[in-house]
């Protein structure tokens, strides 16, 4: 389905002929070059009307209300992989890290820097991933720049993207009310993105269905906030250092501890497989189209029905709790009784020898 | 996951812990000799549902723990001073060397890349004819077939810039090692399920009848391992010494001749300095003088200084199951992953790093 509608939309946004394959760096210099790069079709294929300004900056009215800010870089390699492309990480990153605030964006600012020997065609598909990710999310890409780098001192592209959006009016959304009794629940399978990624990275290419799971969480989190309100103590997605790092975090910040069931945490079989092959634990792995959410314990139930209920949490589960014992500790009782510590990464993780 | 869910069921798991109980009546020290065995043992968290009588230590099976900081060095120096591309398995990138780890020369500008397989290390050496590539080729029995048979396929595509630096350990003469050490308390052994399924069993019999101690070849999910716990206790408590072969599903008595053979055509035994143990003899492969022009050692003139280890660090005690990570007055404190003091505290397979990351007893830092 999503493919489809992927395809459709390369149908109908061609890439223009040009008289340039490659992207130089005449192209990131402002002048004449950079302005037929954008005028190529770049501002039509991201068309809107604080756009079309073509002005240093977007002026805009607000709603009266809080709002939420956010930015985020984009240096993923490779730069396509099975299920999507930076460009959509780009537009979907900044629209969750504002959804895990509570806030549905708005308005993207996009900025690139583009490694000289980039190919157009490479680039168009980005942007008609950018140009995906903006539509389903239902944001607008207001302001831009583009700049170009010496070949070598990129890695084809690096993208930044941040985004402003207009806080739900129920959000409460915040480290200091999560407390002791609060479920974790999580929305869907874990490490599915990251080992999408591994699957394609040079040197540790394996042949899998795996296919990265990258997506907006906005609307999924603005329903749950309609129904849910202040019954979402907070909202975070596990991206980097995966769902370890991120629950390490809570539990050194709040001082509470934290209790995971491995029987509670969804995790695809072919990644399952894929991380045993390589020695990865699917808890330190980075993922793209999920979010946990701590929640009232008496809320619990019902929210993992409403998630279980939207098209990005149909493999929703509860997976731990909150407690006093053990403060700034992660527990995880394994699958057959025993319990560990799960502990923050040190680095990135390594594919174990044997 | 079919053909694994079945080793990783909760009830089975409790059946053969009650039948460990019921077995033991006095306390008995055993050694898994693989890293692999450890990181489950801790990850799964079967230490603590052990009754208190059996006292499960830690082998010296981790290769990237074992591989002594010279050779580090000169992987380092490889890819820093000669421009070499340095591929290696992912665990090796972090181990510090004396000066730095492979991580760090990575940072510093050169070449290290991560690899699942030295085939790739291979393919790398053909896409780039005028680089010299260079696969760090540690590890034990296991990942000795796939190495050997890169050297194979770089003849026979006449590849010339592709060596290996070889760090290979052999699980037997460890074993020996272990035993020999006045101060081992040890009274069997979990032998390597994985290694035997290359190099069969028949290494192990002379190994029993010399030490009188019960050997169980034994897989790695947590079925595999609490039943090969309850072979090895049956038997002690009759007095027994037997080789039994718990992994049968995957471990033939004559192993994997096929492998054998690539291993045997590439690689000879020679004496072999462990970190942290010393030097074993008859205890690692060295690539055979006719595959001398695939040997990093002789290729490149690298002179390295042995640098001796920091005094704090009781690696080859923890190696030899002669103290447990916690025993040791570093661990967890000027001793972390993030700053190891020695191997077994960098590699997820590291007794210590397997303590630090999923043991509950461990102190909080």
């Amino acid at each position: 389905m999503i493919t489809e509608q992927k395809i459709k939309m390369a149908l109908q946004c061609p890439m223009p002929k040009l008289d340039f394959d490659i992207i130089t760096l005449g192209h990131g210099s402002g002048g004449l070059l950079t302005n037929r790069l954008l005028d190529t079709g770049v501002f039509d294929l991201l068309k809107n009307d604080l756009l079309d300004e073509r002005h240093d900056g977007a002026i805009f009215e607000v709603e009266a209300g809080q709002m939420a800010f956010s930015t985020d870089s984009y240096v993923i390699s490779p730069v396509f992989f099975p299920g999507g492309n930076i460009g959509e990480l780009a537009v979907n990153g900044t629209v969750n890290d504002l959804a895990m605030c509570g806030a549905r964006a708005k308005h993207l600012s996009l900025a690139f820097i583009l490694e000289e020997g980039l190919t157009m065609r490479e680039f168009w598909d980005i942007l008609l991933g950018v140009k995906y990710a903006a539509e389903q999310a239902g944001v607008q890409i207001v302001t831009g720049d583009t700049k170009v780098v010496e070949r070598g001192k990129g890695d084809k592209i690096f993208i930044n993207t941040s985004g402003i959006g207009m806080l739900h009016p129920k959000a409460r959304i915040s480290k200091g009310r999560v407390k002791p009794g609060d479920k974790i629940i999580i929305s869907g399978h874990v490490a599915t993105h990251g080992m999408a990624i591994m699957s394609v990275r040079q040197g540790l290419e394996f042949e899998t269905t795996i296919v990265s799971d990258s997506t907006n969480l906005n609307h999924t989190v603005m329903g749950l906030l309609d129904v849910f309100g202040d019954h979402i103590h907070l909202l975070h997605d596990p991206t980097r250092g995966g769902v370890a790092t991120v629950l390490n975090e809570l539990a050194r910040d709040t001082r509470l501890g934290i209790n995971l069931l491995e029987r509670g945490i969804p995790v695809l079989d072919e990644v399952a497989g894929a991380c045993e092959l390589l020695g990865l634990d699917p808890l330190y792995v980075a993922n793209e189209g999920i979010f946990i959410a701590i929640v009232a314990a008496e809320a619990a139930d019902s929210v993992l029905e409403h998630l279980q209920n939207d098209q990005n949490g149909s493999a929703a589960a509860i997976m731990g709790e909150v407690t006093t014992e053990h403060p700034r500790q992660v527990l995880l009782y394994s699958k057959i009784g025993g319990k560990r510590v799960v502990n923050m990464p040190v680095g990135e993780q390594l594919p174990r020898i044997c | 996951m079919q053909y694994l869910s079945e080793y990783r069921d909760a009830d089975v798991v409790g059946q053969y812990l009650d039948e460990i109980r019921r077995t033991v009546t006095r306390p008995w020290t055993i050694m898994e000799v693989c890293g692999g065995q450890t990181h489950s043992l801790v990850k799964n968290g079967i230490l603590q549902l052990l009754p208190e009588q059996v006292r499960m230590v830690h082998g010296p099976g981790c290769p990237v723990c074992v591989t002594p900081l010279y050779q580090i060095d000169k992987a380092v120096h490889l890819a820093m001073e000669h421009g070499a591309i340095l591929c290696s398995y992912g665990d090796m990138l972090r181990v510090p060397g004396s000066k730095m780890s492979l991580l760090e020369a990575k940072a510093a500008g050169a070449d290290v890349r991560i690899l699942y397989s030295p085939l790739e290390a291979v393919k790398i050496a053909q896409e780039n004819p005028s680089k010299e590539v260079v696969f760090f080729a540690v590890g034990f029995e296991t990942t000795a077939p796939a190495n050997a048979l890169s050297v194979i396929h770089a003849q026979r595509a006449g590849v010339k810039n592709y060596s290996i630096l070889t760090s290979h350990v052999l699980v037997p003469p460890a074993i020996e090692a272990v035993m020999n050490d006045e101060d081992s308390h040890i009274q069997g052994f979990l032998a390597a399920g994985h290694v035997c399924a290359i190099m069969g069993i028949d290494e192990y019999y002379p190994l029993v009848e010399k030490y009188n101690i019960p050997v169980v070849v034994t897989g790695f999910e947590p079925v595999d391992l609490v039943q090969g716990i309850l072979m090895v206790v049956r038997q002690l408590e009759k007095g027994e010494h037997r080789l039994e072969n718990q992994y049968s599903r995957v471990v033939r008595p004559e192993g994997n001749p096929e492998a054998q053979k690539v291993i045997a055509k590439v690689f000879e035994i020679e004496d072999r300095e462990w970190r942290g143990i010393g030097n074993i003899p008859m205890s690692g492969y060295e690539l055979r003088t006719e595959f001398g022009a695939y040997d990093a050692n002789k290729k490149f003139s690298v002179n390295i200084e042995k640098v001796s280890e920091s005094s704090e660090c009781i690696a080859g005690q923890v190696l030899k199951g002669i103290k447990k990570p916690f025993e040791c007055p570093q661990f967890g404190k000027k001793c972390r992953p993030q700053s190891p003091l020695g191997a077994p505290m960098v590699s997820s397979e590291g007794a210590c790093a397997a303590y630090y990351h999923f043991s509950q007893a461990m102190e909080e830092v």
